[in-house]
């Protein structure tokens, strides 16, 4: 165990799956001799050379595209988005060639490569670099979507995206890659793709978060706790496939809901599992869930503004109070 | 071998076409791959080519006709070949005619049940923006309503904490902390329990059915399965008239005292007076005969079955003339003494079973009338007025109505008529 | 040119046309659906091509593919069998028209989306530089429509910044659906644009199997030796529209007629009979052949069943990932718990 960075987590998963693995090759732009505009590819470069960390032109289509043909060969291509806004210039691969190639041509072929990208908000860069537009690519069957909330989670979840066959939307987030938490040291320590975790228990109130809004979550959950309320946290980590199963068994037993996420209300995450919710334990509902979201704006550069509008620990808290009446 | 030549698919959404121009008449040779027609789509104008080599004969449908894909356009024939008209005919019969577009026959049945308030008592529905009370008149979580399920808690008894007053999880826990369940009343009625006694069994019974009730079944069975039924429940409220009875019955000898029964033939047929269809008989195909006299046909339990004895002319009596001979003519049906004329002539019917504690029943028309109400039991039953609850009289009467003569919309006009009478039943003293 | 040789490509080339001119009829009775683009008149370049290539060399193509499946090899059976959408489709049924494939035959597809295949292309070869294939190129064909979206500059940027070896095939039919390429493209000899990004290139006319398979052997002879990209625009031209039910108002009967008369097929077999390589009963032969390779092939389609309901759900994804079937799971149905 080492108590380490989300950034450093990932880059950890990442050198072992390189040196575990001569398909595996990471691309994007400035990952080689930059070492990444996060640093997580810091090192590489010298140390596996430039076929293996290949400096991309700014071209989100070349990058996503020719992973895909690269792992159409055989190859795990890796291939980075700076931010996860850029993927939109790559949308047509992502959407419609990652995606679906697999199933139109009758499963001839593997499409086993991960994209990963950085979404989130709250650093200042201005509307069109602080999207959360995960729940966009999580619309789409044949993606794999995740994102972590936790180092060990980070690291555990980008090794089997990297070992898995299917291709894999890695969604990381800026302001986590500072978080310190346990990780397993050991190499083949794996978190499965496709599975929510819980990772506070209580029996009040069930929180449903995944990413950045798990550390919030934790944070209202001490918050309720100095009240007397325990708060149950469950950290979604793998938008699609969506598991319900640990959501649900909370739910059942403290019959309320939270579910907070960075990027906006409609149409979001919490759209999808609070209809669930409903769907699978409507006899147990003591009060309508709860989504905590982004104000619907484009995110402002102005601080004060772009926090105003950004979801916090305190709304999280308060939407717990809410659903206890109380 | 001739071949015939369909309406070609030129657009994957494509679902019809228009021939807009022949460009092939009978009689010219065709080769593989000419033009033969122009078709209009709603994306464009297209040229349609022929698929054999031959000779054009027969066009099978003029220019400007629009038909969908597949169906036949032309027939081309070998050269030298000369395809009768039965062939041609049959190639193209077989293989296509337009599909007809066949419209759903709708019939217009709104059946507009009584909801209209037309009485100055019944409140108006204060409706606020999201603020409609649901159902019951109870706000609740799911939860909450299972918990007040699973341990028989009425709602109504339950103040809710929650927004809007609604109920939720930790006001039924306080519910349940506070006392004992409420026992549950016991039934007031007293059940006599036949004599028993364990002994023999007995055989089988083989019991010769009464002329009569041989007679009613064949009756019966011809009304319900021949004739189109349709039924029309409505509730009546009946305090108003429960105490004008009362108060008449005070008024009147033995002889003539009213029964609640006696009203309804009555008020009954004051409306047949406004809805001659319900008080008429099938005449032929195309003709019904609406009756002049309304002459109400009333159910007696006899021996061995059942007798209608007909009170003729009720819209014209007063009620306690009905009343009268309602009485006289039932004695001597009970009697086993009935005149004819007591039982002929009715125009239509009424069943009562009032006295045996019936919710609700439907009737098989009598034939050849058009209608029958059966009148069910006027009981206290909770109901809601000005927007509270509370406890008043209320009888409930189904009719049963012959769907050649009447419809739904007519039928329930009917209905809301008699209520009319019935519940404001001064009416019927005028 | 030895006979066998030119009987097999002559006999192709009337495989794909009446392959086409069987699906045209398909589609008019309704048996096909969706769209559907014949490669009618184009058939010297993908049988030329198809022809010189070696089985590592890997092709990749648009949505107007048949011509280029069967030339890749594909049996014109399961061609057929996935125009109607059937199990025994070369993509079970699942892919349709736009996306044949096999890639045991190291034929990639068959992409809808204009341009979007090129970008893979780069992958491709990618991928085999990076496994060290060293003797593989990957062929991209492409409309010269799709020269004029971002895809195809990012594609040949990177293709040349990492001297990756594909050979760039621009089909340049003169019109990207109704739009001639006058009116779309900035410069019409598209071969130009590959100048921007340094990349070696040159112009060919495509309506000769001979011409093309002479040119295009040698241009993969060169990438093979030095390496890197290449662009080569081929002449050629549909005597069909973009797809069925175009009404071709975009260009007059005359053009198209003057082009039939420089039918590939027709040319080829002028050049074996004056060449002396066949005869012309050997020809009529192999057309008869093709003839009833096709008729079967549409009996092998006809009689191929439907896809079962099942095989919605199948390849989607490689791990056990519950699916998701009309918004309650195969797994769990959503009663509620």
């Amino acid at each position: 165990m080492a108590r380490i960075t989300m950034r450093e987590a990932i880059s950890n998963a990442l050198w072992e799956e390189m040196e575990r693995d001569e398909r595996v090759f990471i691309q994007g732009e400035e990952v080689g001799v930059w070492g990444g505009t996060y640093a997580v590819t810091k090192g590489f470069y010298d140390h596996f050379g430039e076929k293996r960390v290949r400096d991309t032109p700014i071209a989100e289509t070349a990058i996503v595209g020719s992973a895909i043909g690269a792992a159409m060969t055989g190859m795990r291509p890796v291939a980075e988005l700076m931010t996860i806004n850029f993927a939109f210039v790559a949308m047509d691969h992502i959407v419609n060639e990652a995606a679906k190639l697999r199933y139109m041509f009758g499963g001839q072929f593997t499409l086993p490569l991960v994209i990963r990208a950085v979404s989130g908000g709250g650093r200042q860069l201005a509307a069109t670099h602080s999207q959360t537009p995960d729940a966009i690519f999580a619309h789409f069957p044949g993606l794999v979507v995740v994102s972590p909330g936790t180092p060990a989670d980070a690291k555990g979840l980008l090794k089997s995206a990297i070992r898995s066959d299917d291709p894999v939307l890695f969604i990381e987030n800026a302001t986590l890659y500072q978080t310190r938490g346990e990780v397993p040291d050991d190499p083949e320590h794996l978190e499965p793709l496709g599975k929510s975790k819980v990772q506070r228990e209580g029996d009040d109130v069930t929180i449903v978060a995944y990413s950045k809004m798990v550390q919030s979550a934790l944070k209202a959950a001490d918050m309720l706790s100095e009240d007397g309320i325990e708060a149950e946290v469950v950290d979604l980590r793998s938008l699609r496939p969506l598991d319900m199963d640990p959501v649900i068994e909370s739910f059942k037993r403290t019959n309320r809901a939270v579910i907070a996420e960075e990027g906006w209300r409609s149409y979001g995450v919490g759209s999808e599992v609070s209809s669930r919710i409903y769907e699978l334990a409507f006899d147990y509902v003591d009060a309508p869930v709860k989504r905590v979201a982004q104000a619907e704006v484009p995110l402002p550069y102005n601080s004060e503004l772009e926090q105003l509008a950004l979801p916090k620990t305190e709304d999280i808290y308060r939407a717990a109070k809410e659903v206890l009446y109380g | 071998m001739a071949e015939l030549i369909t309406m070609p698919k030129l657009g994957f959404d494509m679902a019809e076409g228009t021939l807009v121009r022949w460009v092939k008449v009978v009689g010219d040779e065709v080769n593989k791959g000419d033009v033969i027609a122009e078709i209009e789509t709603d994306k464009a104008t297209v040229e349609v080519e022929s698929s054999v080599s031959g000779v054009m004969v027969k066009l099978v449908v003029d220019e400007g006709t629009t038909l969908p894909v597949n169906a036949p356009i032309a027939v081309v024939a070998q050269k030298g070949e000369e395809p009768s008209e039965e062939e041609l005919k049959a190639l193209v019969g077989e293989e296509g005619g337009e599909k007809s577009k066949k419209k759903a026959k709708k019939e217009e049945k709104p059946a507009k049940k009584g909801q209209e308030s037309k009485k100055e008592e019944e409140p108006e529905a204060k409706e606020e923006e999201a603020d409609i009370t649901p159902a019951g008149g109870v706000r609740s979580s799911p939860l909450a309503r299972r918990m007040a399920e699973d341990h028989d808690i009425p709602l109504q008894k339950i103040d809710g904490s929650g927004p809007r007053g609604r109920i939720v999880k930790k006001d039924i826990e306080e519910f349940l902390e506070k006392g004992p369940e409420p026992e549950v009343s016991k039934s007031e009625r007293q059940v006599s329990l036949p004599a028993f006694a364990m002994g023999e069994i007995p055989e089988d019974q083989v019991v010769e059915m009464s002329r009569l009730r041989q007679a009613i079944g064949r009756r019966m069975q011809d009304s319900n399965q021949n004739f189109p039924h349709f039924y029309i429940t409505r509730a009546f409220k009946t305090g108003a008239l429960l105490k004008l009875r009362k108060e008449l019955n005070e008024l009147l000898p033995e002889e003539d005292k009213l029964s609640v029964n006696d009203f309804i033939i009555k008020a009954v047929a004051l409306a047949l007076r406004q809805y001659p269809n319900l008080n008429a008989v099938i005449e032929d195909e195309k003709h019904i005969r609406r009756f002049g006299h309304v002459n109400i046909g009333v159910a007696v339990a006899v021996e061995g079955g059942l007798l209608t004895i007909v009170s003729k002319d009720a819209d014209q009596k007063p009620l306690r003339l009905i009343a009268r001979e309602i009485r006289e003519m039932a004695g001597r049906a009970r009697d086993g003494k009935v005149k004819n004329e007591d039982i002929e002539g009715s125009t239509f019917s009424i069943s009562n079973l009032g006295m045996f504690g019936v919710d609700n029943f439907a009737a098989i028309i009598n034939p050849p009338e058009a209608g029958i109400l059966a009148v069910s039991t006027a009981q206290d039953v909770p109901m809601v007025v000005n927007g509270e609850v509370v406890v008043g009289s209320q009888m409930k009467a189904t009719l049963s109505a012959d769907h050649r003569v009447t419809d739904g919309a007519e039928a329930a006009e009917f209905m809301r008529v008699l209520a009319d009478y019935l519940e404001e039943p001064k009416r019927l003293l005028l | 040119m030895e006979k066998k040789d030119a009987l097999t490509l002559f006999q192709q080339m009337v495989i794909i046309r009446l392959l086409e001119e069987s699906a045209a009829e398909l589609y008019q009775q309704g048996k096909i659906g969706g769209f559907l683009h014949l490669y009618i008149g184009q058939e010297a370049v993908c049988t030329g091509i198809g022809s010189v290539r070696q089985p590592q060399d890997r092709i990749i193509t648009s949505y107007r593919d048949h011509g280029w499946a069967i030339s890749a090899g594909l049996d014109p059976k399961v061609v057929m069998a996935e125009l109607l959408g059937k199990v025994d489709g070369c993509s079970k049924g699942k892919g349709g028209s736009m996306h044949m494939a096999d890639v045991d035959k190291n034929f990639w597809g068959g992409h809808a989306i204009v341009g979007a295949h090129l970008p893979l292309a780069s992958g491709l070869a990618l991928g085999d530089v990076y496994q060290g294939n060293d003797d593989a190129i990957t062929i991209c064909m492409f409309g010269e429509g799709a020269t004029n979206i971002g895809f195809f500059h990012e594609a040949l940027n990177i293709s040349k910044v990492w001297n990756l070896p594909v050979l760039w095939v621009c089909e340049n039919n003169k019109y990207g659906m109704g739009t001639v390429v006058e009116r779309a493209s900035a410069v019409s000899e598209i071969r130009q644009k590959a100048e921007g990004y340094g990349i070696a290139n040159e112009r060919i006319e495509g309506m000769d199997v001979v011409d093309v398979r002479e040119h295009v052997s040698r241009i993969l002879e060169k990438i093979r030796k030095n390496g890197g990209p290449y662009l080569l625009e081929i002449m050629t031209y549909r005597y069909r529209g973009h797809s069925m039910g175009d009404p071709e108002r975009y260009r007059d009967k005359e053009e198209v007629k003057k082009w039939e008369e420089q039918d590939p097929i027709g040319k080829f077999r002028n050049y074996i009979l004056e060449q002396e390589i066949a005869t012309e009963e050997e020809l009529k032969e192999k057309e008869k052949e093709a003839e009833k390779i096709i008729k079967e092939a549409v009996e092998f389609a006809e009689s191929s069943p439907n896809p079962a309901q099942e095989t919605l759900f199948e390849d989607i994804y490689v791990e056990d990932f519950p699916v998701e079937y009309r918004g309650y799971t195969l797994e769990h149905e959503s009663e509620e718990r």
